[in-house]
């Protein structure tokens, strides 16, 4: 069995930071320079008045790694906060994915069908294709674009995950 | 908008003013010539010209490590800013407050590849604490401010300021330093006290207790040094320093057991190995300390001090961290040990130093002495022994063999005492350094200890030492090799010297006259003494050239993937233990 202090998991943290130029590069640097995984990492605007962008990024490591990463994101001068939200609790996670499929006959008719199971819409159609468009959890979302690979799926886009905490948490950070 | 604006270079300099910076080591070029025409207009800054951007940043972090100030830097963009590279990178990895103001092109061409156009702040992100870019003048006073809070505070560490031409010269508001305050970055000093009392209990419970102190230390200040010998004999505990810390316990003291590490001590590398509680007081488990990592410190129980959290646990998983200053913190955790009048049981520590006397016993520096070549390790001793009297005294190091040796046998008594390229291993690193700390202390005796090959990186600061008449002496032991890379060629490449050998070296007497200082060869033992004494007396630059042994190697050592207890005392033991594959891959 693999000791507990080498088992991998997946971590998604919420990092906040004062949205100027740079700062998605000095994250970006932090995870390449020192060997990270960088599973999904989406980032915009959150606080228009205080200049404050929220960072999710979703990544992997042994529990000694995970702490790693959340104390150099931490010691970033712009970084305001960072929750590790997979060990703080309850948290809802959503990612939104476009999904290209083309084809015809009872392949498209296949993936409406399949569309409508996994509540995707379609977004924009032709005669030979469609757009959906999902909202889910990264699982729900990989199950959908694996039942669409044999019918036609051409291409994907994802918005990697959006997370906060449940409840009436809000995340701590000096201001 | 107020009547009284100012152009964005008299805004830099009048807020370097009043951050209380006196010196500012720099070179200009085009994009500067701004700044350095409000430098040429006032006096209460002193510029000092270097040879090469390399230079001044060894320069600041000198004068930074030997004064506890943030040491300041100017260069212009481009090549001046890619020359300030390494020595950034020197002060991140050591801990050195820096803040390194760089030319930029103006703000209309970035982007442009425009004539001596670098991305600065790309360049230099992963490799300073923090970066800014100055696009707007009004955010100029306000960015320089928060640079020199940034640099010092917390872990210190460089920080650059890339500074736009048209920004220099654009109108805005000047803004003072208290009207500054910082949003996200607010350093925690103070400890847990609930985590200092836990400590304080694994402590005075131990058996075998060590104290392993570090850069840290220094960092938090003099009085931190104060604290930590108070911690030492309060307790009783044994303590060693990483390279980094020399001179926060005094020498001289009977509870330090030398330097602990690769090249360290017998005594501090079993002690390490064996103890049973390890208090860490602002060290950061560096590779060259731990040895092999499954094998480190096996049976202790592992308490951590540190300003910076992600320092902890990061090699090594301790017990409990403690995040905070280490001044602070030792200042909470004697109070605390005193008032429960907690002790470690007399009966255990007698018996835990009589092991460590064990050890002693082994006189691990000890040397194949010789009066035929001078050994490196002898006229360090001797330069110890002619200097230790003397009132101001501060070393600086190159990188090598005989920085290890500087470690060994020159005794350190006070903080401050020693700048060395610790992390990055800078060669080249000691001779501006030793320009730096001879503007900030000008009357103090600074001697660059120097290997051949590593004084000839920076060579050309000779000039500068010359400018400024600074009487900085370069103790050059000179064994005609990059005797590290020799010895560890030895080691492990079966003794093929590939491109290890100093060849075509420069006549250092005609080098020291042509600089217009004083240069010395000595080749016998004998003259050592009245040389270095000579040296001492001179009140200009001097080149000391000592030929000494070329075969020399450094131990004792911890080869590359062993443990505390598998240390090599000396040229007997290499054969014994042939040094792994993995330790292969290791540096
Ligand atoms: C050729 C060569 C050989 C070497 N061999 C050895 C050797 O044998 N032994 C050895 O020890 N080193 C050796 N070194 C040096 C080594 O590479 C490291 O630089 C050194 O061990 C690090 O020292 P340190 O742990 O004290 O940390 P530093 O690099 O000094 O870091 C200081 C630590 O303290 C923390 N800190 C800073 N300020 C504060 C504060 N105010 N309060 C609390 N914490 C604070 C920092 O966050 C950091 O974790 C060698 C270097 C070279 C070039
Ligand atoms: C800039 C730089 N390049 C290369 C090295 C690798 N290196 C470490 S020690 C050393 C040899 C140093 O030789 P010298 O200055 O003569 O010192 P000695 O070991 O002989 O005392 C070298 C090349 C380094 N540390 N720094
Ligand atoms: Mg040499």
């Amino acid at each position: 069995m693999t000791p507990i202090h080498e088992i991998e998991s997946s971590h998604t943290m919420s990092v906040l930071v004062d949205n100027e130029p740079g700062v998605l590069a000095r994250v970006i640097g932090l995870f390449s320079g020192r060997g990270y995984n960088i599973e999904s990492l989406t980032v915009a605007e959150v606080d228009v008045t205080d200049n404050l962008s929220r960072i999710t990024v979703v990544t992997s490591g042994t529990p000694m790694i995970i702490e790693q990463i959340k104390a150099q994101l931490e010691r970033l001068v712009p970084v305001h906060g960072v929750s590790d939200l997979t060990v703080e609790g309850p948290h809802v996670e959503r990612e939104l994915a476009l999904v290209k499929v083309v084809g015809k006959g009872e392949k498209r008719v296949e993936s409406l069908r399949i569309a409508d199971i996994f509540r995707a819409r379609a977004v924009d159609s032709t005669n030979t294709s469609f757009v959906f468009e999902i909202v889910g959890d990264t699982g729900k979302l990989d199950a959908f674009i694996s039942l669409m690979g044999p019918l036609g799926l051409v291409d994907v886009s994802r918005t990697g995950v959006a997370a906060i905490a449940r409840g009436t948490d809000v995340m701590e950070h000096d201001l | 908008m107020s009547k009284n604006q100012m152009t964005g270079a008299e805004i830099l300099l009048k807020a370097l003013t009043d951050q209380g910076v006196d010196t500012v080591f720099g070179y200009p070029g085009g994009a500067v010539l701004p700044i350095y025409d409000e430098i040429f207009k006032q006096n209460k800054i002193k510029h000092i010209l270097v040879r090469q951007e390399g230079g001044a940043v060894h320069a600041a972090e000198g004068y930074a490590r030997s004064t506890g100030k943030t040491g300041v830097v100017l260069v212009t963009s481009g090549p001046g800013a890619t020359n300030a590279v390494t020595g950034l990178l020197d002060a991140m990895m050591d801990s050195i407050p820096l803040v390194c103001i760089c030319g930029q092109v103006p703000t209309h061409l970035i982007g442009n590849d425009a004539f001596q156009e670098a991305d600065t702040t790309g360049i230099t992100r992963p490799c300073t604490k923090h970066n800014y870019l100055i696009k707007d003048i009004d955010d100029l006073a306000r960015r320089v401010h928060e640079a020199f809070h940034v640099a010092s505070s917390g872990r210190p560490g460089p920080v650059v300021i890339d500074f736009p031409k048209d920004v220099t010269m654009a109108k805005g508001d000047y803004i003072p330093p208290t009207k500054v305050v910082h949003k996200s970055y607010n350093p925690q000093v103070k400890g847990d006290i609930g985590k200092i009392e836990e400590a304080v209990k694994i402590l005075s419970a131990a058996k075998k207790p060590l104290i392993y102190a570090g850069g840290g230390v220094i960092n938090s200040g003099p009085a931190a040094s104060q604290l930590l010998t108070q911690l030492v004999e309060a307790t009783g505990a044994p303590c060693t320093l990483t390279l980094m810390g020399l001179g926060a316990l005094a020498a001289s003291n009977k509870h330090f057991l030398g330097m602990v590490g690769m090249h360290g001590t017998y005594e501090a590398n079993m002690a390490m190995h064996d103890c049973d509680a390890m208090l860490c007081v602002g060290a950061r488990f560096d590779d060259r300390v731990t040895g092999r990592l499954d094998a480190f410190s096996p049976e202790s129980k592992k308490i951590h001090i540190d300003i910076d959290a992600s320092s902890i646990n990061k090699n090594v998983h301790v017990d409990l961290g403690i995040v905070g200053d280490v001044g602070h913190v030792l200042e909470d955790m004697i109070k605390i040990w005193k008032s429960g009048r907690n002790k470690v049981a007399d009966k255990a520590l007698g018996a835990w130093w009589k092991e460590i006397d064990g050890w002693r016993g082994r006189d691990c520096l000890s040397y194949g002495a010789s009066d035929k070549v001078i050994k490196p390790q002898y006229a360090i001793e001797r330069l110890y022994e002619l200097t230790k009297k003397q009132k101001d005294v501060y070393i600086t190091t190159e990188v090598g063999q005989h920085q290890m040796w500087v470690a060994q046998h020159y005794g350190f008594e006070e903080p401050n005492r020693l700048m060395t390229s610790g992390g990055l291993g800078t060669m080249g690193y000691g001779l501006p350094a030793a320009m730096g700390v001879q503007i900030a202390h000008p009357d103090a005796l600074v001697i660059d200890i120097a290997g051949e090959a590593s004084a000839l990186m920076n060579i050309q600061e000779l000039g500068t030492i010359a400018q400024y008449n600074l009487p900085v002496k370069v103790f050059i032991l000179n064994n005609q090799y990059m005797g590290m890379v020799r010895q560890w060629q030895e080691l492990l490449h079966g003794g093929r010297y590939s491109e290890s050998y100093s060849e075509a070296l420069p006549d250092f007497v005609k080098l020291a006259d042509a600089f217009g200082g004083v240069g010395m060869r000595v080749e016998a033992a004998d003259d050592l003494d009245d040389a270095i004494k000579e040296m001492n007396a001179t009140d200009k630059f001097v080149i000391m050239d000592i030929a000494v042994d070329p075969e020399e190697n450094c131990f004792p050592m911890i080869p590359s993937g062993a443990a505390h207890n598998e240390m090599l005392f000396g040229p007997e033991d290499k054969a014994a233990s042939p040094v792994s594959e993995e330790g292969m891959v290791l540096v």
